[in-house]
């Protein structure tokens, strides 16, 4: 480095912490994770916690038990391909298949913004029970409150869900092992395009659909049948580059990953290219990513490629062994760039 | 108004690249093509960076203006395929980075004001001003909205007719057409409720600026084709004979980098400087008529500063007489602040092609996309960004 001495760079004032949460604190990325660290795993620090799963995992008596919970904010609740309700069953039914176990019951809480039509409500409800009866999970309790004009956003939905891990597994970041093959059950990309071509507007040639879906069948397949899985997660916002980033992170391995055989459809190539956006990093609600023992990864292929939803099932790269926390991507050049977390949410490009 | 133009005829567009590249050689070809990946196709990048290392002779250093090409370069690490004796340098052409400081805090002084709502794209959100941005404006209380198009905000007028709506209009010659469009718009319906609050700026006068500056190190230019897909290139040409400086017209996508690059290192090797285009399937010599048309009608060439770089004479648009009343800086008493940048800020450096990234000390340290200490750093075509993001694990680059 050259002239190092006489540079001081005395940049514009930098905002070095934001003092009101930002939306981009929630969108999935590096902000969200410092905000989460800074603020609650360090308040609410126990083992459980500790482990950084999609859920929890705890033991009652004998019995292995994942907990989880998450809330749902779309607008519009509407969308190509599923809905608010449709989200908030899927959404925590796949929580729990990551972490192993199957999904049984379900809490669901509703936050309704006065002045939502009882129409809106009655769709999203028999959504959630057609969901649920197809994940085959109960909705055994529930909450209502109501906020007043201008208070909410139409309906925020939350759910809660406990699982019963399948006997003698035990799935979680730090399982993952260097050697570890990456699959990933589909192309990615669909559900954050198909939100953002109704929400902003924005017309593409071909309508894209949310890829919205359950995956507990093909992910508790593979456990099923006796693959030697170590971790698995669902890609929501952030996208499978997110996924992949906190994965590497908490496991201290790199992850290697081929741009190439990363599927993403047309549409969702195109309307990316568009907006400037990567598909790595746009939301998906039906996919899932699995780590397996490099033995296994042709028969686990063949297991997702089996299920309703793993049809574009595919493998995408492996684990190395340096503890490096980081993800690579080698590109379609045959170049080798970081495959890095973003701050917040991608922001479309001025030109 | 998106950094994306429709190929034309992208397989005549790729014989004529493989034409131009291998002599006539179009074999690699024939495949079925696409609007994008063949554009990236490793083994023709490969082959053209094998081209560029075969006729280099000496050291060579190449600027791309635009901040679409320098995030392609990193991103796909088309750098790393290049000869030693090749060293990109990475221009002023951000639109994020280069928007001075005093207009974001207009912007924010604005989106502050009760009945106010102030439009923007998403890239500026997060760019600090003098004291927060516009992210933190909207956390704050202020009504804060992104836009895809101008005419969202144009329509956000429309239905708020008690508020005033302002559209923060930046950007290079790409941006400027929308933007006339809809204050065109605004007039035509009469909207009273409609201004533009506009920090544009023009390419041409930038590589003046650059070229005419004693630390100078540029010896040959990548235009950015999606500003002279409106513009032309015929206002190159005099810039090209004065400064003694090839300046090739050259997309976004791997193919089309390294063969702007390939085009520009032959003429510098040949001690040619003329303008050419590597573009052809976007860019005709005079532009885009009619879209210059309304920009004379729109805007008039004014003075500009650059943020980090510092006043450029003739360099920006803002809003013509005619349309002085959608002007936001003329109808509105904004508090003039006069936040003075260092001279010595290195973001100015790095958009000047005199320093990279990388050989600033507080890069990847002080300084990060979750805490930018300059522009470069915040906006995603910025060049810190984009060597912090595609490679913070290397050391000094080339």
């Amino acid at each position: 480095m050259e002239g190092n001495s006489e540079i001081r760079p005395v940049c514009p004032l930098p905002i070095a912490q934001y003092p009101h949460v930002v939306l981009a604190h929630g969108g999935g990325g590096s902000l969200m994770h410092q905000l989460i660290e800074s603020v609650f795993a360090r308040r609410f620090s126990n083992p459980a916690l500790d482990q950084r799963h999609d859920g929890a995992l705890l033991e009652l008596d004998g019995v292995r038990l994942a907990f989880t919970t998450d809330s749902y904010v779309v607008r519009p609740l509407f969308f190509p391909g599923g809905d608010i309700g449709t989200l908030a069953i899927y959404g925590t039914v796949n929580d729990l298949a990551m972490c192993g176990a199957r999904p049984h019951w379900l809490s669901a809480g509703f936050i309704i913004e006065e002045g939502l039509p009882m129409e809106t409500l009655e769709r999203v409800a028999t959504s959630m029970a057609q969901a649920a009866a197809e994940t085959g999970v109960q909705l055994v309790t529930g909450d209502t409150k109501v906020v007043e004009k201008g208070k909410g956003d139409g309906l925020f939905v939350n759910t809660a869900g406990i699982g019963i891990v399948r006997h003698g597994v035990r799935l979680c970041p730090r399982m993952v092992l260097p050697g570890d093959a990456v699959l990933l059950s589909g192309d990615v990309g669909r559900h954050g395009m198909a939100i953002m071509s109704v929400r902003e507007g924005l017309e593409f040639e071909s309508r894209i659909v949310s890829d919205c879906a359950p995956v507990a069948d093909a992910a508790l397949a593979l456990v099923d049948a006796g693959i030697e899985v170590h971790c698995m997660r669902d890609l929501t916002r952030g996208g499978l580059a997110s996924a992949l980033n906190e994965i590497a992170s908490t496991a201290s391995v790199e992850i290697r990953i081929e741009e190439a055989s990363v599927p993403v459809s047309e549409p969702v190539r195109g309307a990316c290219e568009i907006l400037g956006f990567d598909p790595l990093y746009v939301a998906n609600e039906g996919r899932f990513v699995a780590f397996v023992s490099a033995r296994d990864a042709d028969r686990a292929l063949e297991i997702v490629r089996q299920s309703p939803q793993g049809g574009g099932a595919c493998l995408i790269g492996q684990v190395a062994g340096a503890h490096r926390g980081i993800v690579t991507l080698r590109s379609r050049i045959g170049t080798n760039r970081i495959l890095d977390m973003l701050s917040g949410e991608q922001l479309p490009r001025i030109c | 108004m998106f950094g994306f133009v429709k190929l034309l005829r992208p397989k005549a567009e790729l014989r004529r690249a493989a034409d131009l590249t291998f002599g006539g050689s179009s074999a690699t070809f024939r495949a079925a093509m696409k609007f994008i990946d063949e554009y990236r196709d490793g083994a023709i990048v490969r082959r053209i960076a094998d081209v560029i290392s075969s006729i280099t002779t000496r050291p060579w250093t190449i600027m791309e203006i635009c901040g679409g090409q320098t995030h392609a370069i990193v991103r796909f690490g088309l750098d790393e395929l290049l000869p030693e004796d090749i060293t990109l340098v990475h221009g002023p052409g951000c639109p994020v980075c280069v928007t001075p400081v005093e207009m974001i805090d207009k912007a924010i002084e604005l989106a502050r004001r009760p009945g106010f709502i102030l439009c923007s794209f998403g890239d500026m959100l997060r760019v600090p001003g003098s004291r927060t941005d516009l992210l933190s404006t909207k956390a704050a209380g202020g009504d804060v909205r992104m836009v895809y198009s101008p005419l969202d905000a144009v329509r956000i007028a429309r239905e708020n007719p008690e508020r005033q709506v302002v559209f923060f209009a930046v950007g290079f010659e790409t941006t400027a057409p929308p933007n006339a469009v809809a204050v065109q718009c605004a007039k035509r319906e009469g909207l009273k409720n409609f201004t533009m609050l506009v920090s544009h700026v023009l390419v041409p006068p930038a590589i003046e600026a650059i070229l005419s500056a004693p630390q100078n190190r540029v010896q040959g230019f990548l235009a950015a084709g999606h500003v002279c897909t409106v513009m032309g290139y015929h206002e190159y040409e005099p810039i090209a004979r004065r400064y003694h400086v090839p300046i090739v017209v050259t997309g976004f996508e791997p193919v089309d980098i390294l063969q702007g690059i390939l085009m520009c290192v032959r003429q510098l090797e040949s001690g040619r400087c003329e303008v050419e285009n590597q573009y052809a399937r976007s860019v005709h010599r005079a532009g885009n008529q009619p879209a210059q048309t309304l920009l004379k009608e729109v805007f008039s060439v004014v003075d500009r500063a650059w943020r980090g770089i510092g006043l450029i004479p003739r360099s920006g648009f803002a809003l013509s007489e005619e349309y002085a009343a959608f002007d936001a800086e003329r109808r509105f008493e904004l508090e003039c602040i006069t936040a003075a940048e260092s001279a010595e800020c290195m973001s100015g450096l790095v958009l000047q092609g005199v320093k990279k990234p990388v050989e600033c000390p507080a890069f990847g340290t002080r300084c990060t996309p979750e805490h930018p200490l300059g522009a470069t750093m915040v906006s995603s075509e910025g060049a810190c960004a984009a060597y912090y993001r595609y490679r913070p694990w290397k050391g000094t680059q080339k």
